[in-house]
């Protein structure tokens, strides 16, 4: 199958859509795709999960604008609820969007800062402790975060290393034995299992649902911790990718400093993009070479969307793959000896 | 002391297999066979610094070194004599 694709726009959030003859696009209706999810919201809440309405944890980002301005325009303002869960290393622009995106909408917003919990959980603690075991002079006033250089530098395995930046503005880069990449991971995680944990509980006081905010990349990729944002009664983007997220932003009028904010984790105290930390590549890129794998399209007609050689769109398919098979626990539900 | 084949080979087979290592062969694919992810890679590496005292480089994390038995052991055997180290059987 050959297919020409046009317009592919990159390293610009918001302006990367593929469009090809026939069927096989990433353009969407998004008129249509946002009726078909409010039914679709409406439907389970009422019939499946029998809630009043959802709470969404709003980050600043495209995801979590477009999944809750969905469910205000499926289910009204007073059935959605919207979370915003800063801690000490959130950025001040990450508060600062998501109180515009409620106000926005107008729905009821509840600030619960998680600082005090990671606190009591020694989240810090042992983050520090983890990163001073490579950089002995990590400590107060620096900041820092975790990159790989993986797929994209044409690396089959990924390489994980630390990047923290002194007080005084110098940086240094080491790379993680494994021992401290999985305690930073896991001390990490507390960030997300305790915004899950939030949500619950507002969701069990109004007796709502939890939305989940992951886009195609993310969820299939398995870009989330589990128990943590991985953690969901219903995900409403989980079928679309991050090219079409754009779409729907900007046909559902998300605030444009959302929708020209490049994807970040906002997880670390330096500022972290998705490609650094995870796909290896900027979404745009990611889209394209995911999409062209699953719809079976030649590498060679992605290579020249994507602006990568064939050989490089066949290394990335061969990390999606890898990273499918490594995180499809993520997905499973707890493992039984039998079906009972 | 068992020879460095058979001590990687016990890692491999202890460490992800939990013993149970089947029939896998020395030049059987670590990532094909599903044996190690891209985390175990990681292990793998660490065991090797460890065990060896040698440091894999980043240019030196590729399947070419990393992917099967014969390949870490093919490995180790050049880092130890890059360090004018011998690897004895036995």
């Amino acid at each position: 199958m050959v297919l020409a694709f046009f317009s592919v726009g990159l390293n610009t959030p918001g302006s990367g859509t593929v469009k090809a003859p026939g069927n096989h696009s990433l353009d969407l209706d998004p008129g249509n795709e946002c009726s078909r999810i409010a039914h679709w919201l409406r439907r389970v809440l009422a019939t499946t999960l029998r809630r009043r309405g959802v709470v969404v944890g709003v980050s600043g980002g495209v995801d979590s604008a477009v999944t809750a301005t969905l469910a205000t325009q499926a289910l009204g303002k007073e059935r959605v609820l919207v979370l915003l869960m800063p801690e000490r290393h959130s950025s001040p622009e990450t508060l600062d969007l998501s109180r515009l995106v409620a106000e926005r909408l107008g729905v009821r917003v509840v600030e619960e800062d998680i600082t005090g919990v990671l606190e009591a959980l020694g989240f810090y603690r042992r983050y520090e402790a983890a990163v001073h075991q490579v950089i002995p002079e990590f400590g107060s006033g620096w900041s820092s975060k975790l990159v790989t250089s993986g797929v994209a530098a044409g690396r089959p395995y990924p390489v994980f290393s630390v990047i923290a930046r002194a007080p005084n503005g110098l940086e240094v880069r080491q790379r993680l034995p494994v021992e401290v990449y999985l305690e930073i991971v896991a001390a990490t995680n507390f960030k997300q299992r305790t915004r899950k944990m939030f949500e619950y509980y507002h969701a069990d006081r109004l007796n709502y649902a939890v939305a989940g905010t992951p886009n195609r990349l993310e969820y299939d990729q398995g870009f989330f911790v589990k128990n943590g944002d991985g953690a969901a009664d219903l995900k409403p983007i989980a079928h679309l990718y991050k090219t079409q997220v754009y779409q729907l932003a900007e046909y559902l009028d998300v605030p444009e400093e959302i929708r020209k904010r490049p994807p970040t984790s906002d997880t670390y105290s330096m500022s972290q993009g998705q490609d650094e930390f995870f796909f290896g590549l900027p979404f745009e890129q990611m889209d394209l070479c995911l999409y062209g794998k699953n719809e079976g399209l030649e590498a060679r007609v992605v290579a020249e969307a994507a602006r990568l050689t064939p050989e490089q769109v066949q290394a990335v398919w061969a990390d999606i793959d890898r990273k499918r098979s490594g995180t499809r626990y993520l997905h499973m539900a707890p493992l039984l000896l039998h079906t009972l | 002391m068992s020879d460095p084949r058979s001590q990687i080979r016990e890692f491999v087979v202890q460490n992800f297999l939990f013993g149970e290592n089947g029939d896998m062969t020395d030049d059987a694919s670590f990532l094909a066979q599903g044996i190690i992810d891209s985390t175990g890679v990681l292990e793998l590496v660490s065991h090797i610094e460890k065990t060896y005292g040698i440091r894999v480089r980043d240019e030196e994390l590729t399947p070419d070194n990393l992917d099967s038995i014969n390949a870490v052991v093919a490995y180790v055997e050049r880092k130890l004599e890059e360090k004018g180290w011998v690897m004895v059987d036995g």
